[in-house]
């Protein structure tokens, strides 16, 4: 009965639903255990980036060299500089919405729809440069060889500077194309496109470009990346598979799959809360201008949705320290 | 009621402040990563991470106790919520990580490699 807050007197009804234990009203209080149990989900999934890291821990992808791209700064790699910005917004839109449940509690009509219209606008921002991020990261920056024991290889000059394949791959005339469905054989398709570059390119660009040395996964006790002398370059490139271009849920040219398996499900989940929030959002925003909650004479679900927001906020926070910064 | 109606703008401004001022310092520390901090180990967890994940949950019971007003609330909600996934995120973590470390040995030690 008591799904949203009521200014009726509900002292004379103790045993009819009208009582408050926790003082909290029933869908506050609902609000609060959904957000318990979508804690645990979230954790359950960091957990799990934290088992596979532990397993991997010597071969983990380095943060700081997957996501170096801030807008209008191509070619200089920002290690940090655009996750900072996006907490920032993300930080920002929740200090709006605080604001907004603060407003309602006195009963600012005006004041409250400006704050819930920021936190919308800051939400947007948000999801829209997570949406950057995703393809920054699924279009790659330098490309990469897979081996048949599913190791990547990137190649580095005498520097230890990474370099781009397109930088010295030959490309062959003949190579394959990708299968198309117009192609005769409707049926046959390559479920992915193929990359740029064969596998025989990369290895004659190699050949030609005496400098390049490979890069392995293996940390070192600096934690930076194994650079192998030419020879051993030579050797780990015999076992060359694939070419790999970016990132996706199959391969990942920054090193193992599961850091991009993982990246995808988890920050994938929390930007589909960020959107539900928004459209939650914005369902109040108009109830807001339409007046319900001055006829209710309470803004109190300004509030819920307000504590649904703080805890995106929250799961960010965990997100980008487990992924961006240890 | 539970809260008082009165506007609480200030310490919304503070734990701003407070949030922003700590996601710079991670970032900074992100960005420059001292050596004497990265390489020297606490219970086997560097001390660069110690301050991180410190820092992550100060914001954290920022977050819950201002933004979501936790501090305004009966403790038995308050407990009620904040125990059971204290509890279950640290018994969560421990099994998953220990095990984690256990098959990262596994592949070490033993014949069995994974990527190679």
């Amino acid at each position: 009965m008591d799904t949203t807050v009521t200014t009726a007197n509900n002292d004379e009804k103790i045993w009819g639903g009208g009582n408050e234990p926790l003082a909290a009203s029933y869908g506050k209080m609902m609000m609060w255990f959904f957000i318990v149990s979508d804690a645990l989900t979230f954790s359950g999934f960091l957990a799990a980036y934290g088992f596979s890291r532990f397993k991997f821990i010597e071969t983990w992808p380095i943060a700081d060299e997957v996501f170096t791209h801030f807008p209008f700064l191509h070619g200089s790699p920002q290690p940090m500089l655009y996750v900072a910005l996006m907490t920032f917004i993300l930080i920002f839109s929740s200090v709006t919405m605080v604001l907004a449940v603060d407003a309602g509690h006195q009963m600012k009509k005006t004041k409250v729809a400006v704050y819930m219209l920021l936190t919308i606008i800051g939400g947007l921002i948000f999801v829209g440069s997570q949406a950057w991020e995703w393809k920054n990261f699924i279009k790659g920056e330098f490309g990469a060889i897979e081996t048949k024991g599913g190791s990547i290889l990137q190649f580095v000059d005498k520097e230890g500077h990474q370099v781009a394949l397109a930088d010295f791959a030959i490309k062959h005339e003949g190579g394959r194309e990708a299968l198309k469905g117009n192609a005769a054989t409707w049926f046959l398709t390559d479920a992915d496109a193929l990359p740029a570059y064969s596998v025989e390119d990369v290895m004659a660009g190699f050949e030609a470009h005496p400098d390049l040395l490979v890069r392995t996964e293996q940390l070192t006790d600096k934690k930076k990346k194994t650079i192998l002398s030419r020879e051993e370059s030579v050797q780990r490139l015999a076992d060359a598979k694939y070419v790999v271009e970016g990132a996706n849920l199959k391969r990942n040219e920054y090193g193992n799959k599961l850091f991009a398996d993982f990246f995808f499900f988890i920050t994938g989940f929390h930007g589909f809360h960020v959107i539900s929030g928004i459209i939650i959002n914005i369902i109040i925003f108009f109830n807001v201008l339409l007046g319900t909650y001055e006829k209710r004479r309470s803004y109190e679900m300004v509030e819920k949705v307000g504590l649904y927001w703080h805890f995106v906020d929250l799961v960010w926070v965990f997100v980008f320290t487990v992924f961006y910064l240890v | 009621m539970a809260h008082d109606h009165v506007s609480n703008t200030k310490r919304i401004w503070f734990v701003f402040g407070l949030l922003s001022v700590i996601t710079t310092v991670e970032v900074i520390l992100g960005i420059i990563k001292p050596a004497s901090l990265e390489f020297n180990h606490f219970l086997s967890l560097n001390l660069l991470n110690w301050i991180f994940y410190i820092l992550t949950l100060v914001k954290a019971y920022y977050i819950v106790w201002a933004f979501m007003h936790m501090e305004g609330e009966k403790s038995a909600l308050r407990w009620s919520v904040v125990l059971p996934v204290v509890f279950l995120v640290l018994y969560l973590l421990f099994i998953l990580l220990t095990e984690g470390h256990y098959v990262y040995g596994v592949f070490k030690n033993s014949t069995i490699k994974w990527n190679f």
